[in-house]
């Protein structure tokens, strides 16, 4: 009985927290019935051989991490395309003496490669490098702004992963898996720990560049988890939200008297029919009103003073990578579990001009270099940083061979998919400033040491968050699925 | 309860007597149960590390001969009869944590300790879990009578008896008006019409309810609804999947289904030809287009991915989705390794994969093999023009479109398309069925051409620098030569034809050139006869009749036929053992014939002896109709799922499913619906709150709410809105602008136009990478892959959907306007009318008082801003702001808690 009193009590908070509409006069105690009915288990994290434990009333509702988190949010910046690693971070001036000449067969021996076909030349540095910060860390010419943060981040320089194609990759890079119908890692996130913001969805894509990534939505798809953990996307351009807005000729007060009289008509069928599903309805629909003025007031950057829109580059009403970085920050600020950038282009084959390095690759460095840089600065002098988990990176690498489609050298300057070695970063929540893990062959072909896995990052941003991947688990089709599958280390080197 | 209180009973009286120092009572505790008692016990503890899985210490308790072997110590786990000497109950009792089991664990309880002690003190009997024993006909409980819950049928035997057990009192029947629109929406998923809730009311026979059940069970709508629901375990979709997600031409299969529930073609049949339609002797265009259940599986396209990784994934894909489907078997497990709870082991899954791994299909673009057809709509529209043109009737002859393509070049039409040959060969046939692609030597054959007055062949063709010859040959393509021409370079070539004496002749036309044939040339169409392409008003419209692909089921033969491996660690790169075709050892055997195929897996699925097929479907439509399924893991019915709530229940409805029902779906659907169980109200009374607060007893009705699906085709219906038009390729009603732009830009969302934008949900264009977002928001699945059960959530997104989404704001208007004329300008009786379309009642005073204030608030909002009432009501007109002002009430009415639940 202790117990069933601890969760009225804790229902009866959550109720009169969110309720700012007036709920005439539905009593308290008929509420909390209805929480206990709905719900014949507590809410907290599903554990290893047992049924998720979703609140359906509140599916959302905050629960504890296995463990104290040291970021309490992740800002997810997917380069999709895959950017090259060879370019932006990882310098191997080996690779400029062995320019235009026969890739070794022992690098081609048993391999195989998304287009590479033949011998292909190895492929020099296309640009110019730099050591910069404390850390004397490598960057490229292409990211000036990058190098003044450098030293907030750690990077991971031999992440590898087991699909070279993109869609597949990036299945795997945000499900796990490489075919369809895994949960995305924000939904496995908002399913373990749910949502401190009740006004805005736990977990938000925004989407620039080229286009949406290959695989699709399902790269932010809730798979087997129910829908509502699903990535919901906000938009710079139509609706931020879809449906957040009123249809024409309907303004706010009229709306807010449509949501009183729904409310209030559903209260009294509540007292007829005693169903506690109505008692959530009546919530949801409060909590749908404050959200249509939420939702367009965190993805209205028009109030941000004119140093910020110079910091990150931003021009109101774009649908561009600089916009959504400066969103990411709007969102972290108003708590959103999962913010999950997504920035395609950067499939740098050199077959056409959009695809050179020298041509499109680097207009996709000047689209992200300032506001990426900006964001970090930006959450950093907010003191988000230190609470906020920023990851960066493709879906896998790039080859240190020139690509030849089909045998024959591309007109561009190009590399082809390459899954053995890429770079990635991180900065905040809980990782080390100006730390550097892992190493690659003297041509960045191969990682050679503190290799990290595409399930080991995995495991360690849900460890960062305070959750053991091993034991946040849905039971479906007969199995505990996790985000890691069977795999996964936690990397602990790189935490503060 | 009873059993509870005994075996407490028994434990203390057993503990009792162990303090008193009594030996060698012979105490009669109760017989143990293997399934209820020691099974959860077992898969609790134990089967991690001595399961399917890993085999710890040479110990798994998956199999009984397992359990009962010494493990790798040599000793015996159990001993029968004997727990003294069991190693097991040593085990799980001792001191040192290092040696007691489980290990790295707490304990387990003295309660399961005793458990498991008396049950192997009892001679250790194993059972196999329920769902694998085939079902036996229960004697028919017998409740004592209740005066709310009349007995209908034996359905309610079973629920009052266990209500009578648990001492809770079952609810009275629904209201007339509730019982109708429930039914209604049940089994046809659209709200019962005013008139239908009229007739029903005034309708007080006995048999009132049996009429509108008769009635609906008739209605086309029927089948709509199920095909619905079928799709989700179909994983039904438009385009193929990955990457850029294209188009895929599979809609005749949905049509396919909405035919076969509306015909109830019996389960057992619908089964067969859904997995081997293809197997069947001399199959039909209907057999051929159920196969396309398993096509529905992805196609990948991208650049440089393995063609063969995804056929393979896509067979995996079948495999599990048809022991879900049908078995309520996770089969999935067994990819990788033995199942963990269940008793499958790892080969099994790959002698399951045997039966599905000799298709054609193979991840190519074009989803080959396809089955090209006439739409069902085309093709009435073929038979009501041969029949209005033949001499004698010949629509009954039609079979499918081969004949119908035979019948109208023969007889009717003397321009023809290459597609509609008998076959071809070294040519490619395009969707538009022209002939293209054509190699040296590539040809095209008629059978059975009437020869009386053909003297001549024309070929209209695409301009061509080439000189190309066109020869027709008799009977064979070495047979005897008709006619011979090169063609011109003009857009028209005939060719004469020598005359030969039978009436009948096979005609081989091939295409021959010294040089070669250019990739670009094309053969558009022949006509037989030597005028010009005829222009009658029926060959035209015929003319334009493309033939539809679908994606069917094809096995190979011969030397092509694939063997099956085993994949080490679910690998596919890691082959092991070669396997056959087979079923698992733990479930009924496979009637084996020479050849053992799908034909075989499939009718092993419908016979009499498999234990879990009519247990699993049945309780699937239960579920449907009641709320929540007997047993409530609808998908898994193995060790690991829920255990039935009413197991007699489940097993009568099974035997009776396939034996006086003979896999009748509406038959077995009228009988649920019948009962009282089904009938009951859905208020929640204060003792069935207490007394089954989850309702697992059925002390009420469920409150449902509604199907992505029917949220939206209720919102139609109501508002005079919804089209009834049935089949076709799938529409696309008002979507957001930019839902689809974030996918590569391969298709575009075309808004339909006309009564398609109002089609039921079911028509909706289902794109597997980006459904439409309204029916995910109200927890549809994406189809990317098999789900049997949507779970219910309740979302501020569902209310801004049902709120703002434009067919929502469409149908508040459509509505409003509705009532405005009706009412003839009268704002109360409007109001009333808004809510009783809705909601099938009139408004109580108190109601139809708060929607006045409403109205009346909205009204001085709107006529303070005309421009604002112009554009919510959409409407120029005098009377434009009360329409506004009734449109926000409409819009109310339509997020009604009780509008989207079904009560």
């Amino acid at each position: 009985m202790k117990l069933i009193n601890e969760l009225i009590q804790e229902y009866e908070k959550e109720l009169t927290r969110r309720s700012f509409l007036q709920v005439g006069g539905l009593s308290l105690g008929a509420m909390a019935l209805s929480f206990l009915s709905s719900c014949d288990r507590p809410a907290g994290i599903g554990s290893s051989h047992d049924s998720p434990l979703i609140d359906l009333a509140n599916p959302l509702r905050p629960r504890d991490s296995h463990f104290a988190p040291k970021a309490k949010r992740v800002i997810f910046l997917h380069m999709a395309g895959a950017p090259s690693q060879l370019e932006l971070f990882e310098y191997k001036p080996a690779l400029h003496k062995l320019d235009g000449l026969d890739c070794p067969p022992s690098l081609l021996e048993g391999k195989r490669f998304a287009f590479i076909t033949g011998v292909p030349k190895m492929l020099g540095p296309q640009f110019e490098f730099g050591k910069f910060g404390e850390t004397q860390s490598y960057v490229s010419d292409r990211l000036p702004h990058f190098k003044e943060v450098v030293d907030e981040v750690t990077f991971l320089r031999a992440m590898h992963t087991d699909e070279f194609n993109h869609a597949p990759a990036q299945l795997f890079m945000h499900t796990g898996h490489a075919r369809l119908g895994r949960p995305s890692m924000g939904s496995w996130v908002t399913y373990g720990l749910g949502s401190e913001n009740q006004d805005l969805p736990g977990f938000v894509v925004l989407v620039s560049g080229q286009s949406a990534p290959s695989a699709g939505k399902s790269v932010w798809g809730s798979g087997f988890l129910p829908t509502v953990f699903q990535g919901v996307q906000c938009r710079s351009k139509g609706e931020p939200v879809l449906y957040v807005n009123n249809p024409d000729g309907m303004p706010r007060n009229i709306r807010k008297g449509t949501i009183e009289a729904i409310n209030e008509l559903n209260r009294r069928r509540y007292e007829e029919v005693q169903d506690p599903e109505i008692v959530t309805r009546i919530a949801q629909y409060e909590m749908a009103f404050k959200m249509q003025m939420t939702v367009p007031e965190v993805m209205d950057i028009n109030d941000e003073p004119d140093y910020i829109h110079e910091m990150y580059g931003t021009t109101p009403g774009q649908a561009s990578f600089a916009n959504n970085c400066l969103l990411a920050r709007r969102l972290a600020e108003k708590d959103v579990r999962f913010i999950q950038l997504f920035h395609r282009g950067w499939d740098s084959h050199g077959s056409n001009q959009f695809e050179a390095l020298d041509i499109g690759f680097v207009k996709r460095c000047q689209e992200i270099d300032k506001p990426m840089s900006a964001l970090l600065k930006d959450l950093e002098q907010r003191g988000l940083l230190e609470e906020t988990l920023v990851v960066w990176g493709g879906e896998f690498g790039r080859t240190p061979m020139m690509e030849n489609r089909g045998g024959i050298s591309n007109p561009f300057a190009g590399r082809d998919h390459h899954k053995e070695a890429f770079t990635m970063w991180m900065a905040g929540g809980g990782v080390k400033k100006g730390f550097s893990f892992g190493e690659t062959d003297e041509i960045g072909y191969y990682g050679t040491q503190d290799r990290v896995h595409t399930h080991d990052l995995q495991a360690t941003i849900l460890h960062l968050m305070g959750i053991n991947h091993e034991q946040l688990t849905y039971h479906f089709q007969g199995r505990d699925f996790r985000l890691t599958d069977v795999h996964g280390h936690v990397v602990k080197d790189i935490m503060v | 309860m009873t059993n509870n209180y005994l075996r407490i009973l028994t434990i203390v009286g057993l503990t009792l007597l162990g303090i008193w120092g009594v030996k060698k009572i012979i105490f009669p505790t109760h017989a143990i149960d293997f399934n209820s008692d020691i099974r959860p016990i077992l898969n609790q503890h134990c089967l991690r590390c001595h399961g399917g899985v890993k085999a710890s210490g040479g110990l798994s308790f998956l199999f009984e001969e397992e359990a009962f072997q010494a493990a790798e110590s040599g000793k015996l786990a159990i001993v029968r009869g004997k727990a003294g000497k069991s190693e097991l109950i040593r085990r799980i009792k001792h001191s040192d944590p290092e040696l007691r089991m489980p290990l790295d664990a707490d304990p387990m309880s003295p309660k399961e300790i005793q458990l498991l002690t008396d049950w192997i003190n009892q001679g250790a009997p194993w059972a196999k879990h329920w769902a694998y024993i085939p079902p036996v006909k229960p004697a028919i409980a017998d409740p004592s009578t209740a005066s709310v819950f009349p007995l209908q049928n034996e359905i309610d035997h079973y629920i009052l008896d266990r209500l009578q057990q648990e001492d809770i009192p079952p609810s009275p029947r629904a209201d007339k008006t509730t019982l109708i629109r429930r039914i209604t929406l049940d089994l046809t998923g659209l709200p019962p019409t005013d008139a239908e809730v009229a007739a029903f009311l005034a309708d007080e026979s006995d048999t009132a309810l049996d009429k509108v059940i008769d009635r609906l069970l008739g209605s086309p709508h029927f089948g709509e609804r199920w095909a619905a629901m079928w799709m989700d375990l179909a994983r039904y979709g438009d385009s193929q999947g990955y990457q850029k997600d294209p188009y895929r031409s599979i809609w005749r299969y949905r049509d396919w289904l909405i035919d076969a529930f509306n015909e109830d073609l019996p389960f057992d049949k619908f089964t067969i030809q859904q997995l081997a339609g293809d197997l069947l002797p001399e199959p039909s265009e209907k057999e051929l287009l159920a196969t396309a259940f398993h096509r529905n599986t992805m196609t990948n396209d991208e650049g440089g991915t393995d063609d063969e990784e995804f056929r393979v994934a896509a067979v995996i894909d079948r495999i599990n989705t048809t022991w879900e489907v049908w078995q309520g078997t996770t089969m999935s497990c067994v990819q990788c390794h033995s199942h963990p709870y269940d008793p499958f082991v790892h080969e099994d899954f790959y002698t399951s994969m045997a039966f599905f791994n000799n298709t054609e299909d193979a991840d190519t673009r074009n989803d080959a093999p396809n089955l090209m057809s006439f739409s069902k709509t085309d093709k009435e529209k073929l038979k009501r023009w041969t029949n209005s043109l033949s001499p004698t009737p010949i629509a009954e002859n039609i079979n499918d479109s081969k004949d119908l393509n035979r019948y109208r070049r023969m007889v009717l039409f003397p321009n023809w398309k290459p597609g509609f040959s008998d076959s071809w060969d070294k040519l490619f046939i395009d969707d538009k069925n022209r002939a293209r692609s054509i190699a040296q030597g590539g040809w095209l054959l008629f059978k059975d051409v009437d020869m009386a007055a053909l003297n001549a062949i024309t070929l209209s063709h695409n301009k061509t620098k080439e000189a190309i010859k066109v020869s027709v040959f008799a009977g064979a393509l070495d047979g005897t030569l008709l006619g011979e021409s090169i063609l011109s370079r003009g857009e028209n070539s005939q060719i004469k034809l020598t005359s030969v004496e039978k009436a009948k002749q096979d005609l081989y036309i091939q295409f021959q050139s010294d040089t070669k044939i250019p990739r670009g040339f094309r053969v558009e169409e022949l006509s037989f006869g030597t005028t010009d392409l005829a222009k009658t008003e029926i060959a035209d419209s015929l003319a334009e009749l493309a033939q539809i692909p679908t994606p069917i089921m094809k096995d190979l033969s011969g030397k092509a036929s694939r063997t099956t491996h085993v994949f080490e660690r679910g690998n596919w790169l890691v082959h092991g053992a070669v396997v056959e075709a087979d079923v698992p050892e733990s479930l009924s055997p496979l009637a084996k014939d020479e050849q053992v195929d799908r034909l075989d897996l499939a009718e092993w699925l419908v016979h009499r002896d498999n234990p879990l097929t009519a247990r699993v479907i049945v309780n699937r439509f239960w579920a449907e109709m009641m709320g929540r399924g007997i047993v409530e893991t609808i998908e898994d019915f193995g060790s690991q799922g829920t255990p039935p709530t009413h197991p007699e229940l489940l097993d009568w409805l099974a035997i009776e499913f396939q034996e006086d029902m003979q896999w009748s779906v509406k038959k077995l659907l009228k009988f649920i619906a019948s009962s009282s169980a089904y009938q009951q109200s859905s208020v929640t009374s204060a003792i069935a709150l207490e007394k089954d607060p989850n309702n697992q007893w059925w002390s009420r009705a469920y409150r449902k709410r509604l199907t992505a699906e029917q949220v939206r085709d209720q919102a139609l219906a109501v508002s005079g809105l919804l089209s009834t038009k049935m089949y076709g390729p799938s529409v696309m009603p008002p979507q957001p602008d930019g839902v689809w732009q974030v996918i590569r830009n391969v298709m575009r969302w075309r808004e339909s136009q006309g009564e398609d934008r109002y089609r039921r949900a079911l028509y909706t264009f289902w794109r597997k990478s980006s459904p439409y977002p309204s029916f995910l928001t109200f927890d549809s699945p994406s189809r990317e892959i098999c789900v049997s059960r949507r779970i219910q959530t309740n979302t501020p997104l569902q209310a801004l959907t049902t709120m703002n989404d434009t067919v929502y704001v469409e149908a508040a208007r459509a509505l409003a306007k509705i009532a405005m004329n009706k009412a003839e300008q009268k704002e109360d009786t409007a109001l009333a009318i808004v809510y009783e379309r809705a909601l099938l009642k009139t408004p109580s005073a108190e109601t139809l008082n708060l929607l006045q204030q409403h109205f009346e608030e909205n009204l001085d909002y709107y006529q303070d801003n005309p421009e604002e009432a112009k554009k919510i009501a959409q409407s120029e007109e005098n009377n434009h702001t009360q329409l506004a002002a009734l449109t926000v009430v409409s819009n109310v009415i339509l997020n009604l808690d009780e509008f989207v639940v079904r009560e």
